[in-house]
């Protein structure tokens, strides 16, 4: 037992939690951006599989790492005017449409890459992002050499969590797009956009997303393959309601997930011949139910979060 | 017309025999919705310092020309002239908000337009800075914002989010929104339907102040008294057109009503009536939970009887209605309908037991809108034999029974087919009330029974109450506009935070002493009539 809590004191555990974490922060994120402005886009889980799968793909055709995040955030947000314009503009079921997005995206890509590389059977690599490594941070007591061995991606979602936060909090633009999820009718009485308002959010939201997906074929892994999202983008929506849509508690809550991940993975070789791993598998995503159990018994949804708005109709 | 504009500026003394200059003019406004005439050549015009009623029943066009004013429709003819900074009238472009805005008229709607996850300063300020700034509004904003209030009469708390402030303070913010704004024509759309009587004379008292300041405010409204309280001069639209411009000095009451109407309308007279045997007994009762909680509620109803409640909504009435409806058991104490507990263990034996009921939402609780005329008539007896045999519904006997429904109690539908969500919200109460007087009731609970509903159906409801009394009814009215308790109940008990005062006869009551025991103050009764 205190082997298994031994591995908290380890630096390796802390910089793999980090990593987990990256993606699912990106995620939630962009997540509860769009459900700050009422739109939820369940669209998510396949603008993970087409981030990853466009950014990858234009790195692998010469294109710099940098340009590949951009292409993937691009796609993103292609797919995110795909969701506003369904939900917002023909105020369609957002359920239903995030779904169709999802189904679309990820077989989509899976049609793409099958079409670009029909014949390989082992998945092409692509040179990733390195660890920072800045020689400041590794002699930065305690988290420093933690974070020293993180890829840029990672610093770039933190520093979008932190703008976030600022905007949603302090800026007459977080104010508009927290009045707009609650209430559209507050938002036109003062002579804004209900629809520039979510159109922008779901947008930036999904290119977060696709940024998201990105990491993986960039930062964590160097290839794309099928099933490698893996339901991430099912848990940032889950994370969203754990953090109350607060841009500081994606932090906390990806990290969570992040650390019980990594936590797991470790267990599997500490008593992998006794249990199960497929058990070991399971640890995060009941350990994730249970804190949103907790989390979201309290969970205050913005008032007007998936519901349609028609100007005019009340 | 300019004649008749002038007038009223007689009328007070602060403005000298100067003529006000005029703010807003609306000129030959007409819209048409389909065929549906909304306003026909509805001239209008107010002055700086002017307080103006614009009554009208629902349906008349008052909603559709404040629309039309805000920018939220475009005229089909017509124009509105605003006046700028130089006192020149100029053109509005239709169907524009943002320039009604900008041109500084702010509309209060009756559906206060809050964000409640913002605060109230948040809310004020929101939209009125470049979006890209860091900050949320100009240092100065707040000191401009309390000042206004102090002026105003229009304290608030400025740092709550709205979701947690009541009905009162949220509409004060909505006002604040628009002054901040330099709103210099202000709009109020039956701003009062939410308030206590005290709440009202703070409003009425912040539209007086408003106008002293030089702005013009248009007052809508369907409540008489309110209107002669608060108003100069009134504009009546009936059917979309302009039947009255003038000033309310030497116009009465029951005339106000007649142009309203276009016919004369007359209030049922409650006669005075032996009450029977107890129907309805509450004893020492408490149930609910929150805000909706009463506590050691004792009271009798006897048949033949009205009982009114009065309160301001959130103070236990909705617990009160539950326990009546069999929605809510009591936790302690025992409520009896004719001796028995059973009879309102549940929504359907309170319905066997012969408990009508007319909620308080119809929209939510009273009628299924997908659903046509004859299936909601039918809803409670799904399993009676005028409605179905062996599991199949008889459609032609229930449409046959809308029909009679339909003309018993002049429901304005196309015929029994069709979906009741497409009905106003006066056919609709009455599609409730045919329902909630089927098979003569021992025992009639009517929640706000004339909420949202003119004069016409108003009176209509109140008849069918007064009815359903004479026919030896009880009658547990909840509501919260005071005359009309005070017109139909025979005793009167008032709710403040889950416990009742009274119940006392409502002859010896009136509107302010009712208005401060609702706000909790039971010294607003001498002593005496306590104890009677």
């Amino acid at each position: 037992m205190s082997e298994a809590l031994e591995i908290l004191f380890q630096a390796s555990f802390w910089v793999a939690a980090i990593r987990i974490a990256t993606p699912l922060l990106l995620g939630t994120l962009g997540a509860l951006l769009g459900e700050r402005a009422g739109v939820l886009n369940l669209g998510i889980e396949g603008i993970f599989v087409a981030g990853a799968m466009t950014g990858w793909l234009a790195v692998y055709l010469g294109a710099s790492l940098w340009s590949g995040v951009a292409v993937a955030a691009a796609t993103g947000a292609v797919f995110g005017l795909l969701h506003a314009f369904l939900t917002v503009t023909l105020a369609l079921s957002q359920h239903v449409a995030g779904l169709g997005i999802t189904l679309l995206a990820t077989a989509g890509s899976h049609f793409a890459y099958r079409v670009a590389f029909p014949t390989l059977t082992q998945p092409p690599r692509i040179e990733p992002f390195a660890p920072v490594g800045w020689a400041w941070l590794e002699s930065t007591p305690l988290l420093g050499p933690v974070l020293a061995q993180q890829t840029p991606l990672t610093f770039l979602a933190i520093g979008a969590a932190l703008l976030l936060a600022f905007v949603l909090a302090r800026t007459p633009l977080g104010l508009a797009i927290r009045a707009v999820g609650d209430d559209p009718a507050a938002v036109e009485a003062q002579g804004l956009s209900v629809a520039a308002l979510r159109y922008g959010a779901v947008v930036v939201g999904s290119a977060l997303m696709a940024v998201g997906g990105a990491f993986l074929t960039m930062s964590a892994f160097n290839a794309f393959f099928f099933g490698m999202v893996c339901g991430r983008g099912w848990i940032c929506v889950a994370l969203t309601v754990f953090a109350s849509w607060r841009p500081l508690k994606a932090v906390a809550g990806a990290l969570l997930f992040g650390a019980f991940d990594a936590w797991q993975l470790r267990l599997q070789t500490l008593a992998g011949g006794v249990v199960p791993s497929q058990l070991f598998l399971m640890v995060p995503y009941l350990l994730s139910i249970a804190a949103l159990l907790l989390a979201a018994r309290r969970a205050d949804y913005p008032r007007a979060l998936m519901k349609p708005w028609r100007r005019g109709e009340r | 017309m300019t004649a008749e504009a002038e007038r009223p500026a007689a009328r007070q003394a602060a403005g000298g025999a100067r003529a006000r200059p005029p703010l807003l003019r609306l000129r030959g406004i007409s819209k048409r919705f389909g065929e549906v005439v909304a306003n026909e050549a509805v001239d209008l015009e107010l002055a700086a310092g002017e307080i103006l009623a614009l009554l009208g029943e629902n349906g008349a066009g008052k909603t559709t020309l404040t629309s039309i004013l805000f920018g939220h429709y475009a005229a089909d003819a017509g124009e509105v002239l605003v006046a700028d900074q130089e006192g020149r009238l100029v053109a509005l472009p239709p169907g524009r908000p943002e320039a009604a805005l900008e041109a500084g008229i702010g509309m209060v709607h009756q559906h206060f337009t809050l964000a409640h996850n913002l605060t109230g300063f948040e809310n004020i300020v929101l939209g009125t800075e470049a979006w890209w700034r860091p900050r949320p509004a100009p240092p100065g904003a707040r000191r401009r914002i309390e000042e206004l209030a102090r002026r105003m009469g229009l304290e608030v708390e400025l740092d709550r989010p709205v979701g947690q402030l009541g009905v009162g303070a949220r509409q004060r913010i909505e006002i604040l929104k628009a002054l901040y704004r330099e709103a210099r024509v202000l709009v109020l759309d039956e701003p009062t339907a939410v308030l206590t009587p005290q709440e009202a004379e703070g409003l009425f008292a912040t539209v007086r102040a408003l106008a002293a300041d030089g702005r013009g405010v248009i007052f809508i409204s369907h409540k008489l008294a309110e209107v002669e309280a608060v108003a100069e001069r009134v504009v009546v639209l009936r059917q979309g057109r302009k039947v009255a411009d003038r000033p309310l000095a030497g116009t009465s009451r029951s005339e106000l009503a007649r142009l309203m109407v276009g016919r004369e309308v007359r209030e049922p007279i409650r006669r005075p009536r032996p009450p029977g045997e107890v129907v309805l007994a509450l004893d020492g009762v408490g149930a609910g939970s929150g805000r909706d909680r009463i506590e050691d509620v004792t009271l009798e109803l006897r048949a033949g009887e009205i009982l009114g409640i009065a309160g301001v909504s959130g103070n236990g009435q909705a617990a009160l209605a539950a326990l009546v409806a069999g929605l809510l058991r009591p936790e302690r104490g025992r409520v009896e309908l004719l001796g028995s507990t059973a009879a309102l263990s549940s929504p359907a034996a309170a319905v066997r037991a012969g408990v009508g009921r007319i909620p308080e939402d119809r929209e939510r609780d009273g009628v299924v809108g997908e659903l046509d005329l004859a299936e909601n008539l039918a809803l409670e007896r799904l399993a009676a034999p005028e409605t179905s045999r062996l599991g199949f519904l008889r459609r032609k006997a229930m449409r046959a029974r809308a029909r009679r429904a339909i003309e018993a109690f002049g429901i304005r539908a196309p015929g029994p087919d069709v979906p009741v969500r497409l009905l106003s919200g006066g056919n609709m109460q009455k599609v409730v009330l045919a329902r909630a007087l089927d098979g003569a009731p021992r025992l009639l609970l009517a929640d706000q029974p004339t909420r949202g509903l003119d004069v016409a159906a108003t009176a209509f409801v109140h008849e069918r109450l007064l009815e359903a009394r004479e026919r030896g009814a009880a009658v547990l009215l909840i509501s919260e506009d005071l005359d009309e308790l005070l017109g139909l109940s025979d005793r009167i008990a008032v709710v403040h935070r889950g416990r009742l005062a009274g119940p006392f006869p409502s002859e010896r009551l009136d509107v302010p002493t009712i208005g401060l025991l609702m706000a909790g103050h039971e010294g607003g009764l001498p002593a005496a009539e306590v104890a009677a």
